[in-house]
């Protein structure tokens, strides 16, 4: 079959799994956001037993893969009497994921920006959490976003697993076209250029969000730090 | 009439085995400007940092007015609200401009309204010679600015006294001066000031003492005329006249 008929003849339907895949992707990123925001601020500056926590956690998602954790949801958890839909499990499957991921990068950025900006803080009276809060946090966060930007990208092309537990998303969708064509280099091929032109339009994305907050002066970070 | 605003007494600090110094005893009164002096590593910039709770003395204590603030249930954030401190890398907040540094501990620490704060923050900005520059980042400002601006966001707190730590050692020699003529501003003005610094004129002219501290005790003390002229130790002599030879001619002839 002509490769570009193929793709007219899904693009519907590809439209549709690409739509999937970007949900489950910004949700993922959103939860892995804020879970791994908490991760890094208690692995930095939380009591010993949070920071055993929190290291355990990251340990224990990035030591395994998602494929695992995500069958461990969808199949393992209804045996302990947490039944959750595909598309839940499949959001909390990759939001667990990323945010031991993103955790690392907060972590590293934080660091960077270092003791002596906390000290800086609470040399005029600011308490621990309120230094971390507007002053640390602010730059930390700038910073972080080069490095940082390698996460929303991964993370979309990896919500392609799942497609194993049957969520309808780009893979599950070229999959049906395979099946249907019996032309599985073919489909395949087709939804590698959707992956690309959402991976390229991303990237545009955060090269664009990168350029936005740098600070006044600090165009050339890594020379002034 | 001379008030005690700091009073150190019987200060130690360790780090392990190695006291970093031992029994310092120092009264700072009000109004008053002390230069502390010494070698490197005699734990100076330490004694500052003890005196702003940014790390803990082992032993002894230290009140600030009435207040013991090496008191175990004494609040920290709230003493140092009290205290300015100013860094020899000058320490500000990078993504903030000159006058939200300033404006921060206003607004977060004495929850003052924004207006308000600004108006108090632009006051600072004024009295260190830097209205014009409230809209910089300090990426965009020159060193000896920056410091400036570090000594502003200290001062907008109204601190009972303020401790400068080698505030112009990170800097060009050429911006050494305007940092110096705003911290001797704050001295005529009748700021408390606890200065750590190597720059002797400053010290000469400004100092209503001066302490030489070495190996982690205090050596010596007295006014400027009497440490330069008429030092008692030989130490002193000998550290005076090093550091005199070093900072060249400029320092004679006073």
């Amino acid at each position: 079959m002509d490769w570009l008929k193929l793709f007219q003849r899904f693009l519907p339907d590809f439209i549709k799994g690409a739509g999937v895949t970007l949900e489950l992707t910004a949700v993922g990123l959103v939860i892995g956001f804020v879970l791994g925001l908490v991760l890094a601020l208690a692995r930095s500056y939380g009591p010993k037993w949070l920071k055993a926590i929190a290291i355990g956690y990251i340990e224990l998602f990035r030591g395994t893969p998602l494929l695992v954790q995500l069958f461990l949801i969808y199949y393992g958890l209804p045996s302990v009497g947490i039944t959750l839909s595909q598309t839940i499990s499949a959001y909390l499957a990759l939001g667990l994921n990323s945010a031991a991921y993103q955790a690392e990068y907060f972590r590293g950025s934080i660091q960077a920006i270092g003791s002596s900006q906390m000290t800086a803080g609470r040399a005029i009276g600011l308490s621990r959490w309120k230094t971390i809060w507007y002053v640390i946090l602010p730059q930390a966060l700038r910073l972080v976003i080069p490095a940082w930007s390698n996460e929303p990208i991964s993370l979309l092309k990896t919500t392609a697993v799942v497609f194993l537990i049957a969520v309808q998303d780009l893979m599950a969708k070229a999959k049906r076209a395979a099946t249907a064509t019996y032309d599985p280099i073919g489909s395949y091929l087709a939804v590698a250029v959707v992956y690309l032109v959402m991976v390229f339009i991303l990237n545009w994305g955060l090269k664009y969000l990168e350029r936005k907050t740098v600070i006044p002066g600090f165009e050339m970070e890594s020379k002034k730090a | 009439m001379a008030k005690p605003i700091l009073t150190i007494k019987n200060l130690t600090k360790k780090y392990g085995e190695n006291a970093v110094f031992h029994n310092i005893d120092l009264t700072v009164n009000e109004g008053d400007t002390i230069v502390i002096i010494g070698p490197s590593g005699t734990g100076k910039s330490t004694l500052l940092r003890c005196v702003n709770l940014l790390t803990y003395a082992n032993e002894g204590q230290i009140w600030l007015d009435d207040m013991e603030i090496t008191a175990k249930e004494c609040d920290e954030d709230r003493v140092r609200q009290h205290i300015g401190m100013v860094f020899q890398n000058f320490l500000l907040f990078n993504h903030l401009t000159a006058l939200d540094n300033v404006m921060l501990g206003l607004t977060k620490v004495k929850r003052m309204k924004a207006d308000a704060a600004k108006e108090k923050a632009m006051h600072e900005l004024n009295r260190v010679g830097l209205a014009d520059r409230a809209d910089h980042y300090p990426g965009q400002l020159s060193g000896g600015q920056q410091q400036r601006v570090a000594i502003a966001r200290a001062l907008a707190m109204d601190p009972r006294i303020m401790l400068f730590d080698e505030p112009t050692s990170a800097l060009d020699p050429e911006l050494i001066g305007e940092v110096l003529e705003v911290m001797r501003k704050l001295a005529l003005e009748g700021m408390t000031m606890l200065v750590v610094t190597h720059e002797m004129g400053f010290a000469r002219e400004v100092a209503d003492r001066i302490v030489f501290l070495e190996k982690g005790s205090i050596v010596e003390q007295g006014s400027p005329d009497e440490l330069f002229y008429h030092p008692k130790n030989e130490r002193t002599r000998e550290f005076l006249w090093k550091i005199t030879e070093l900072y060249g001619k400029k320092e004679e002839g006073k």
